[in-house]
């Protein structure tokens, strides 16, 4: 009878396949995620149920800070840049080439346009800085905002206007930004929220 | 000279082909891998935020004789005041007579428990409708249109959301869950009146008088 040899197995995995999915993966995420991006004012937004995901593309964002302060942003560089030659043209200001590439790598911003030319020049650290969270002018006199987002819409009609107010504002500047939108005609907003947990949705009755 | 250095040379190879396997231990990369993969999940997909999704009437004349009156028995109108109060009434003032003030919070048991007693006939008819769904297995779509007609129920209370200027944003996103909790079709968020104020202030005054007997 002959002997059964039993094979020796090593005991080493052969990890190249493994490395292989770890890096397909990683490759896959690395192309898809986009970063959250920074915002020029930090929110804290209220949580609500909806589950509903904004869009990636096409957003036009109005922040309002705790403070009423309104900060403006759209997505897609090249009609940031035309957004701001329109916006110069209305308010006489030219603004040059270099100032119009860096005003479309800007998300979001929150101050007179008549301060965005000294904006503009400075380096985006110092931008972070408080004297220049002034907040878009939006009041009667001078809105501001309204003609900020007329343009946007003027340039893409595709743009969703979303709104991300923190949680403790007053109602009375929420009201005002949308009798604002509600003047230009603009009935369909989103709002956004972060999720909230809601364990138990319904109460024995 | 050139032998030994020859010699030396194939000495070394072999002595190293004996030695090193051509096989490279990747357990150190794919910790590497997954570590990274762990982070770019982490950083996409858990920041995106919700939205809530709303649509204001548009100032235009004519859409404001578009607003139905609103039969008074099935009206509710929420008043969202400071500190995170909720206060609200049925129906509006008929016959000279106020309609009653009730306060609230926006827990669990406070305004949703009213609001689903009041629209307890809708509740009970989505439990039905989902249980129709596993059962008999409706497609989506159908889903969707029964769901609609549920909703769209003639008797379904209709909630007017009106913000006193104490109020904060937050509020304002709270009754607008409710309306998405209990299912509520028709809403709208409107402009304080004084009749409003002027019914929180008697029910504020009426109750300190009532504490401090």
């Amino acid at each position: 009878m002959p002997k059964v040899k039993i094979a020796r197995k090593s005991s080493a995995v052969d990890m190249t396949a493994m490395c292989d999915v770890a890096f397909l993966l990683l490759t896959f995420f690395m192309l898809t995620s986009n970063f959250t991006r920074k915002e020029a004012a930090a929110i804290n937004a209220p949580s609500s149920i909806s589950e509903i995901k904004i869009p990636e593309r096409n957003i036009l964002l109005i922040l309002v800070d705790e403070k009423g302060k309104i900060f403006f942003g759209i997505d897609g560089q090249e009609n940031r840049i035309s957004l701001l030659e329109r916006m110069g043209a209305l308010y006489n200001l030219q603004f040059s080439p270099a100032e119009l590439k860096e005003f479309s790598l800007i998300n979001s911003f929150g101050l007179p346009i008549e301060q965005m030319k000294g904006f503009l020049s400075l380096n985006p650290e110092e931008r972070e800085s408080t004297s220049y969270a002034l907040g878009i002018p939006s009041d009667s006199l001078n809105n501001q905002l309204k003609n900020w987002v007329t343009v946007s819409r003027s340039i893409s009609k595709d743009y969703r206007i979303a709104i991300k107010a923190d949680q403790a504002t007053a109602y009375p500047k929420i009201k005002k930004l949308m009798e604002t939108l509600q003047d230009l005609n603009e009935n369909r907003y989103n709002l956004i929220t972060t999720l909230e947990t809601a364990a138990d949705l319904e109460p024995n009755l | 000279m050139a032998e030994i250095a020859q010699n030396h040379r194939k000495g070394r190879k072999k002595r190293r082909s004996k030695k090193l396997s051509t096989r490279v231990d990747f357990t150190p990369m794919v910790d590497l891998g997954f570590l990274l993969i762990t982070f770019f999940m982490l950083a996409t997909t858990l920041n995106k935020p919700q939205t809530m999704e709303i649509a204001l009437p548009s100032k235009d004349k004519s859409a404001e004789d578009e607003q139905s009156v609103v039969k008074a028995s099935r009206a509710i109108t929420l008043l969202l005041d400071k500190n995170n109060a909720v206060y609200y009434y049925e129906g509006t003032r008929e016959n000279e007579i106020d309609p009653v003030l009730y306060k609230t919070n926006f827990s669990p048991t406070g305004l949703r428990q009213f609001l689903l007693k009041r629209n307890y006939e809708v509740m009970s008819k989505i439990r039905e409708l989902k249980a129709d769904r596993e059962r008999l297995k409706l497609s989506d779509k159908e889903f969707d249109q029964r769901l609609t007609a549920i909703k769209s129920d003639k008797s379904a209370p209709i909630v007017l959301i009106k913000a006193t200027n104490e109020s904060v944003y937050r509020n304002l996103i709270d009754a607008l869950d409710e309306m998405a909790i209990c299912n509520i079709e028709r809403y709208a968020i409107d402009d304080i009146s004084p009749f409003d104020l002027s019914l929180i202030e008697t029910f504020n005054a009426q109750n300190k008088h009532s504490n401090g007997r």
